[in-house]
């Protein structure tokens, strides 16, 4: 028994020390490219770009949308430009901000990846920002939307897609202007994404604010909340989270008798919102997003697909421009402008925020979210 | 009393909204109360916390929605409670022997092994949470095993096929109807079914442990179980039926908590199972009715505490309460255990 376990740890050394020379050797491969490189065209030609985000994991779905769109842009460059192809490496976060670090180690340290299309979410964002900005390496986000990760300084960090900021600010104008709304009660469920929202919602209403509420994460009893909502008076409900408690409450408050309008983020643009909520209850609510329908045609489905293909479409513009280092890339993306994007026109300001952002208010009509005509918030 | 009248305007709005509060808490705290019984009975007998019995209520709930899937297939629909009513009493029974069946195979290979061999009851705690994780794994990896036998088409609409660990609808909502006014509240049709129906089961259930051999049975093995040994009690038997009676309650828990709520998930025992165990513990942990009155006191103080200070004070009004509680009667408010209840 002790001999086997001996034997055992033998072999855990030697392939620990076998793949620190691996590494080593691939690093040495990965400095002889870029000498070669530099002779024949762009020293990026046959590196990769990164993926960080959630392949697996509850928000699995979100992140399979995003590398449709990147594939959808690598496979349209790679047509054109034989001589030069870029691939894709993916890296698996579930989303989680626990799981990036390391995995933001890893893209940090392998030399073939120039830029990174991610990470997904916020918290992973705030969780890997001054890794990825310590190593200098250039990143685009297509759905991390949280105000702050663009206050940190972090100078290699982009995203093309508007901030809570913009949303919440947007959502506000809705309910005011749109909705005809005088007395709006904002809930949210506690955590950095819905407290932002729902944060910007209520600075934006001002007085039209009745009251507000915090429920949690888990709880399916929304009764006592649905009549603090009833006994405010309120016309119109604001909630920051996500689908699973968006749709219990907004099936709860109908059940309870509340006739005003219901409308939530992003997090809870999500079928599963209306399936929650029973096609009753989601009738008439309104849900806003950042990100509009694809153009008809485009191949990459799914929510954020379009952002993916416009971020990765810029490093690889990059890359035509003739840049040859992580500096030249992200000046590139610091001065990139193109009003044709997939997902809207597309400029960052100095701190990496997108400059020009739409708002969607997307229905739910007739017990289907429906995803292909939503309103634009002017 | 004007002023206390004008207070109590402030704290919950008007009396009709004091009733909606005290309602909404009361439906909860009777689902509370059915799955405090599995914790409390279990408790009662052994001596042991059953912390898988969350995980026996979250197995009902998916029996109710698989078979809302099964008999009515997975358009989204809502239905009166009367319409709904058939494919409910078989959700019941689904849910009833599902959660019983899961309560028996913990019983039978998580602590009968144990017990037999005279572990501490450190060990069989150990146990329960590990079998408690199992159990929420295998529901969160239902795709999984329905690709490994080759099913996933047959039976996509009930693994949720990528999706397994996100939120499971019933895909009939079952809309609540308005019976009568009491001081300007209406009361709904499934709110007065929740707490009859866990009344009534707490009822029957009190009566078969006081009236029934078989209840004499469990009485005396909580008592004490070598006496009741030597008088002829099956003690591994009682052990069963303490098991399968929990999971017989916690069936009917799942199946008023779907008619009310809709929806489930691997976790959803969890926040559940906490809540129900600290009302067992608030009534007098191992007896009967202190579940009952633990769970209906539990669901008013969480309902007027988000009332008077808002939601997210609700758990800090509710565990401030229990340990107000403890700290006075240290065995719970009714404390007494499941031997003492007199026949």
């Amino acid at each position: 028994m002790i001999r086997s376990k001996k034997t055992l740890r033998g072999v855990v050394a030697l392939a620990g020390v076998a793949a620190l020379t691996l590494s080593a050797c691939g690093s040495d491969d990965g400095d002889k490219d870029k000498d070669n490189g530099s002779a024949s065209g762009s020293a990026l030609c046959g590196k990769s770009l990164a993926f960080l985000g959630a392949l697996t994991g509850d928000a699995g779905a979100l992140g399979q949308n995003m590398v449709n769109g990147i594939d959808l842009a690598l496979k349209e460059y790679n047509a054109k430009n034989a001589d030069c192809k870029v691939t894709l490496k993916e890296f698996d976060s579930q989303g989680s901000p626990d799981k990036a670090p390391a995995l933001a180690t890893q893209i940090i340290n392998d030399d073939s990846i120039f830029g990174l299309i991610g990470p997904g979410f916020s918290g992973e964002s705030l969780a890997t920002g001054k890794t990825f900005f310590e190593a200098g390496l250039p990143s685009i986000s297509p759905s991390a939307t949280n105000v702050t990760i663009t206050q940190q300084g972090w100078t290699t960090w982009h995203r093309v897609i508007g901030n809570d900021d913009a949303q919440g600010k947007a959502d506000a104008k809705y309910l005011t202007e749109t909705a005809g709304a005088t007395k709006v009660f904002v809930v949210d469920d506690g955590q950095d994404y819905s407290k932002g929202l729902a944060g910007t919602v209520k600075t934006a209403l001002g007085s039209a604010m009745v009251d507000s509420d915090q429920i949690s994460v888990g709880d399916t009893n929304m009764s006592a909340v649905v009549t603090s909502i009833k006994n405010s008076g309120a016309d119109a409900v604001f909630y920051g989270g996500y689908y699973t408690e968006a749709g219990l409450l907004a099936k709860q408050l109908r059940q309870g008798g509340f006739k005003g309008t219901f409308m939530s983020g992003d997090g809870s643009q999500d079928p599963n919102f209306v399936k929650v909520a029973g096609a009753d209850a989601a009738n008439g609510a309104v849900l806003s997003a950042p990100a509009g329908p694809a153009p008809a045609g485009f191949e990459a489905t799914g929510l954020y697909a379009t952002q993916s293909y416009d971020a990765t479409n810029i490093f690889l513009a990059a890359l035509e421009d003739g840049a040859e280092s992580s500096e030249d890339i992200n000046k590139f993306i610091g001065s990139y402008t193109n009003a044709d994007g997939i997902s809207g026109p597309i400029a960052f300001d100095d701190k990496g925020d997108i400059k020009e952002s739409k708002i969607y208010a997307y229905f739910v009509k007739d017990g289907v979210m429906d995803v292909e005509n939503p309103e634009p918030i002017e | 009393m004007n002023v206390l009248a004008v207070e109590f305007g402030n704290l919950f709005g008007s009396l009709s909204s004091f009733l909606d509060y005290t309602i909404g808490g009361l439906v909860f705290g009777a689902i509370y109360a059915l799955i405090a019984l599995g914790y409390t009975m279990v408790y009662g007998v052994l001596q042991l916390i059953n912390f898988a019995h969350s995980e026996v209520f979250m197995y009902g709930t998916f029996a109710v929605a698989w078979t809302f899937v099964f008999l009515h297939g997975t358009d989204s629909v809502s239905q009166s409670l009367g319409e709904a009513l058939p494919i409910l009493l078989v959700a019941l029974l689904a849910a009833m022997l599902v959660s019983a069946a899961v309560a028996l195979l913990l019983e039978r290979f998580a602590y009968r092994p144990l017990i037999n061999k005279n572990a501490p009851k450190l060990i069989a705690l150990i146990s329960a949470i590990g079998a408690s994780f199992a159990l929420a794994e295998a529901m969160g990896l239902r795709d999984r095993f329905a690709g490994w036998v080759g099913l996933d088409d047959n039976l996509a609409n009930y693994v949720s096929p990528e999706k397994a660990r996100d939120v499971y609808s019933n895909p009939v909502t079952i809309q609540p109807k308005d019976l009568f006014d009491i001081g300007g509240y209406t009361v709904k049709d499934i709110d007065l079914v929740v707490v009859f129906a866990a009344l009534a089961m707490m009822v029957a259930l009190d009566q078969f442990v006081r009236r029934t051999k078989f209840g004499r049975g469990i009485r005396a093995t909580a008592q004490d179980p070598e006496a009741a040994a030597l008088m002829g009690v099956n003690s591994t038997r009682v052990v069963q039926v303490t098991f399968l009676i929990g999971g017989l309650m916690a069936g009917v828990a799942a199946t008023l908590y779907m008619m009310k709520i809709g929806s489930t998930r691997q976790n959803a025992g969890f926040i559940l199972g906490v809540k129900a165990f600290t009302a067992a513990v608030m009534g007098g942990i191992g007896n009967l009715r202190g579940a009952l009155l633990g769970g209906l006191i539990l669901g008013m103080m969480e309902a007027w505490g988000s009332a008077v200070f808002g939601s997210e004070w609700k758990d800090v009004t509710a565990f401030v309460l229990l340990v107000l509680i403890l700290l006075v009667r240290p065995s719970g408010l009714l404390g007494e255990s499941l031997g003492k209840a007199r026949a």
